[in-house]
């Protein structure tokens, strides 16, 4: 019967300011599209962070009129190496081959590569990826040794890229959500005003607090939770048709983006956008509505 | 039942207090009369005595209870024991009479069946029976009030509180909801009156409490107007 009648409240209360309702849930949804856009990234770059430091490989690209003998010498330095776990020799048709397969989608930059662009290297193993730095100054003058790449340096460009992003897009979901919340207390504000007369009687034949609140607060929550939804589905549409495509280029390089995290989302933005609304909502009611 | 004790009080940014050291005493079962010209403090009076405002200086007494210290969270509580009337009927427009009388028990959480009872038999004691399902508009200015008088009976308070009940009303409309005031005492329940229409209090002959500037000047059993 009360709960009923509560839920009666809020429907009444959501439609009868119809417009402002669609503009709190709209601006509620980019800004937690925003928020879980910021979210995924941070947890793809953790991901690819623990992927790839795991992996992670310094390269040591040879001379092209590097000598035998220095080939050999190279490697058995290596392989005395402490800092080393392993190291394979890569010549410049495998490394050929591996590009061609990586880059298969993009044709053009296939054929605008010479086959010898890329030079013979060895492909190094680290024991512990954060020595990088010691091995390449202990190789970077040796006979035969063209350049040194290491590829964790240029994963973190890579990170700091997605990193930016991700902030970038967080600083935005702050700026809508600031808006979106704005709106809540103005909706409420503007319920709060128009049942004023219902408000009043209810404080006079003593009905408590949280029966005269309950229904602005569940309103506002409940704007949030639809909000939520929306910015769910405009996340499942973006992975479905930007993110999957983007992706699939480079899928060797980054995992694509996992369903898990995508269905994560749903509860995460329902919870966050119920709670924080129905408190916005709640802080505007004690300005409003007073014992 | 009811008690101010030297009670003050000064709105912020009034120059002077709108009630000043007033003490009063209303027993269980009592009807009275509180008189006095327009601002003299009166509905200042009513106000202290809902706990809409606390007073700031002294301690009000309702039901044995100091409403001054009161937690905040308990007012909702406190305010079911006692009914309130006023001059502006306070209906909701687009709820019936049974409906406006009933949603006073539905906020304090009675069920339909309840309402389905008590609602009716609350009606045909203040004379509307047979006009449950009218609106506010479809009433006239008596028939508003008893709905109010209803409403505010229907959970059988200990006080009722009328605060210029007869105010909107004429001589004729008025003397019958004085006579509704008036049975409702008989049950039992204390009645506080706030009023300045000198033919009811001179008609009733109850106890009369005037008010002028603020100060209680005159308390009379059995008192008249002016």
């Amino acid at each position: 019967m009360r709960a009923k009648y509560v839920l009666a409240e809020v429907m009444v209360g959501l439609w009868r300011n119809v417009t402002m309702t669609i503009a709190m849930i709209l601006t509620m949804a980019v800004s937690l599209t925003l928020l879980g856009v910021s979210l995924l990234a941070v947890w793809k770059v953790d991901d690819m962070k623990e992927y790839f430091h795991h992996n992670v490989e310094v390269s040591i690209f040879l001379k092209k009129d590097a000598t035998q003998d220095q080939r050999d010498g190279l490697r058995d330095l290596l392989k005395k190496d402490d800092l080393v776990a392993s190291a394979s020799y890569e010549s410049k048709e495998v490394a050929y081959q591996r590009f061609k397969q990586q880059f298969k989608d993009v044709p053009e930059l296939i054929n605008s590569t010479p086959p010898d662009a890329i030079p013979d290297s060895y492909r190094i193993k680290l024991k512990d990826s954060e020595k990088t730095d010691q091995l390449i100054a202990g190789y970077r003058d040796k006979p035969g040794v063209d350049t040194i790449v290491d590829q964790r340096k240029l994963l973190d460009k890579l990170f700091k890229f997605i990193v930016g992003g991700q902030k970038l897009a967080l600083g935005f979901a702050a700026l809508v959500g600031l808006a979106a919340l704005l709106l809540v207390g103005n909706t409420i504000q503007v319920a709060a005003y128009s049942k004023r007369r219902e408000v009043s009687i209810m404080r006079l034949v003593g009905a408590s607090n949280w029966f005269i609140q309950a229904p602005f607060v569940l309103e506002a929550a409940f704007a949030g939770v639809i909000g939520a939804v929306l910015a769910w589905l405009m996340l499942v549409v973006g992975k479905i048709f930007v993110l999957d495509s983007a992706t699939k280029s480079i899928a060797s390089l980054i995992s694509p983006f996992q369903w898990g995290d995508i269905w994560m989302m749903l509860p995460l933005l329902a919870a966050v956008a119920g709670v924080v609304n129905a408190i916005v909502g709640w802080i505007t009611l004690r300005f409003y509505i007073k014992v | 039942m009811i008690r101010l004790e030297h009670v003050t009080k000064t709105y912020p940014k009034a120059s002077r207090p709108s009630i000043e050291d007033a003490t009063v005493s209303i027993e269980k079962g009592e009807f009275v009369f509180f008189i006095g010209p327009t601002g003299s403090g009166k509905s200042t009076i009513v106000k202290l005595m809902l706990r809409e405002i606390t007073p700031t200086k002294g301690k009000v007494f309702v039901n044995g209870k100091d409403i001054t210290s009161i937690r905040p969270w308990k007012v909702a509580n406190f305010r079911r024991s006692i009914g309130c009337v006023f001059q502006d009927f306070r209906l909701l427009p687009n709820r019936t009479a049974f409906e406006n009388v009933a949603f006073a028990l539905e906020v304090i959480g009675k069920t339909k069946s309840v309402a389905r009872r008590v609602v009716p038999e609350v009606l045909e004691l203040v004379g509307l029976g047979g006009k449950e399902h009218r609106f506010p508009h479809e009433l006239s200015g008596g028939e508003q009030q008893r709905v109010a008088v209803a409403r505010a009976f229907v959970n059988r308070p200990l006080i009722l509180l009328a605060d210029e009940p007869t105010g909107n009303l004429d001589p004729d409309t008025s003397i019958e909801i004085m006579r509704l005031l008036d049975r409702i005492n008989r049950t039992g329940t204390t009645i506080v009156m706030v009023t300045h229409d000198s033919n009811i209090v001179n008609q009733m002959r109850r106890r009369v409490i005037e008010v002028d500037g603020g100060r209680i000047v005159r308390d009379q059993a059995r008192g008249v107007y002016g």
